[in-house]
């Protein structure tokens, strides 16, 4: 049976729901003071460029960014045949920041374990505060998102695709059911 | 990409995808050696063998670094305090280190393909740092490394490599390392230390070092190893130093924005005057630096992953 895709946000759809991002963390943080934003490679990387685009916007202020490769960190490094290894890119000291940390979607939180594990030997934040496009549920560790773009219950087989543009502009989400 | 290589042993056996692969992997891991905390978990848990029959200090202490700052537990043998010197062979020494569960071993020997002996007896990974007059792989990545940091490409680079090429492990890995990449080597030292049909190797032989050098994009100094010789292969070492040694003069001859190279410990004076090991072109401390890098990547690479074949 081929594969059924259903498309959640469309281009649009993703941009509203940055905005509404970037207001609650202005909101929340009363400001850009002390904020810097650091995006998970891939997907948060290129979600966390628009995220600062759109800050700026509104606030008139860039928001210093940073990129993390979490490949070092991962808990399930025996059983992977894919070794490549990204590069975390970030320019700024993380002491005292208050990190606001990106990634496309939220399932098991594994991901965001060990990027908080990887943002932590960079240094002591104040707090960090996980931004997500979309939470598809099924957490196996005690995590929670702070902002949230889309809250979407999935099947464990089903998959959430989010699509870039070759300038990594988000162009959709999709679910995929197999 | 997937790596399917549980042992290091030679720059013979990966092919350009594979080696151009390890070198991005380094660059992730160079990032780490410049952080405040240096280390991450990659390979907590994992146990590493430094098992070195010859003295060493750079490339172990380099392994050593490397494993330490991926959490793995190193352990370092020589041959001088171990039970080799009362009388144990090669196999017996490694079967009762893998008797200990490591997951790797990192072997420095003075018997080419002990490496390899050893990969093919032993169950963990077998990280070869030097065999002999054989291969010394993670110097010919650092060294690839190194060059291509500074010229941003390796492909259709001129590199000569000047010294005792007869005795080098490094100049066979390199050779390997650097043509499969798209470099163009060549290769020059005193008749007695240019083994007959090393060009079938895919490189060119010089006997005289200003051939070699003109033009060239790199050039990569190599110690004379007075330890590896027995009959006397030159006159003196003045001699030597007068016919083969690096002089400004020498390195005109070479592109403009030539770098020089030397895989350590130099002897200055003998190969290279102060005023170039020091000088601007040099890039012998970026090597060192590198090294750490370009082994981390080997043991992640070696250690991590289901492993296909091999």
């Amino acid at each position: 049976m081929a594969a059924e895709k259903i498309e959640i946000l469309d281009q649009e759809g993703v941009s509203r729901a940055i905005t509404r991002i970037a207001h609650e963390i202005l909101e929340k943080n009363k400001g850009v003071e002390n904020l810097v934003i650091v995006g998970i490679r891939t997907g948060g990387a290129y979600l966390a460029t628009q995220l600062q685009k759109k800050i700026s916007e509104i606030e008139g202020k860039v928001v210093p960014i940073g990129s993390i490769d979490i490949t070092m960190y991962r808990d399930d490094f025996g059983s992977r045949s894919d070794l490549s290894v990204g590069q975390t890119d970030i320019r700024f000291s993380l002491s005292d920041r208050k990190v606001i940390l990106v990634d496309d979607v939220l399932f098991t939180g594994r991901t965001i374990r060990a990027a908080m594990d990887a943002l932590t030997d960079l240094g002591r934040p104040k707090n960090i505060q996980l931004a997500i496009l979309v939470d598809r549920g099924h957490r196996e560790l005690p995590i929670r998102p702070d902002y949230i773009g889309r809250n979407l219950p999935t099947a464990r087989n089903e998959r959430i695709d989010v699509d870039f543009d070759e300038q990594h502009a988000p162009q959709a989400v999709h679910l995929i059911r197999v | 990409m997937t790596f399917n290589h549980k042992h290091i042993i030679g720059i013979k056996d990966l092919t350009a995808e594979e080696l151009t692969f390890i070198l991005d992997t380094s660059i992730s891991f160079k990032e780490i050696n410049r952080r405040d905390i240096k280390k991450v978990p990659t390979l907590r848990g994992k146990t590493i063998i430094n098992l070195f029959f010859e003295a060493s200090t750079r490339t172990r202490t380099s392994f050593e670094i490397a494993g330490k700052r991926l959490s793995a537990d190193t352990i370092n043998i020589s041959a001088s305090g171990s039970s080799v010197v009362k009388g144990e062979t090669l196999e017996d020494t490694a079967k009762n280190i893998q008797a200990m569960n490591p997951d790797a071993i990192v072997m420095r020997h003075h018997a080419s393909g002990a490496s390899d002996y050893l990969a093919k007896r032993l169950d963990c990974a077998v990280i070869n740092a030097g065999d002999g007059m054989h291969e010394h792989p993670s110097q010919a990545l650092l060294d690839a490394f190194t060059i291509r940091e500074h010229k941003g490409k390796i492909e259709g680079l001129t590199v000569a490599i000047i010294g005792d090429i007869t005795h080098s492990r490094v100049v066979r890995s390199n050779i390997y390392c650097l043509t499969k990449l798209g470099a163009k080597v060549r290769v020059a030292g005193p008749g007695t230390m240019l083994p007959p049909g090393i060009d079938k190797l895919g490189c060119e032989a010089y006997t005289n070092i200003d051939d070699a050098i003109k033009g060239s994009d790199v050039v990569m100094m190599l110690r004379i190893q007075r330890e590896r010789q027995g009959a006397p292969l030159i006159p003196s070492v003045r001699e030597y130093s007068r016919f083969f040694g690096l002089t400004h003069q020498r390195l005109k001859l070479a592109k403009e924005n030539v770098i020089v190279m030397h895989p350590g410990p130099i002897n200055r004076g003998v190969e290279l005057p102060t005023s170039i090991a020091d000088g601007p072109q040099n890039v012998i401390l970026d090597q060192v630096e590198n090294g750490v890098a370009v082994r981390m990547a080997l043991l992640y690479l070696a250690c991590g992953g289901e492993k296909l074949q091999d």
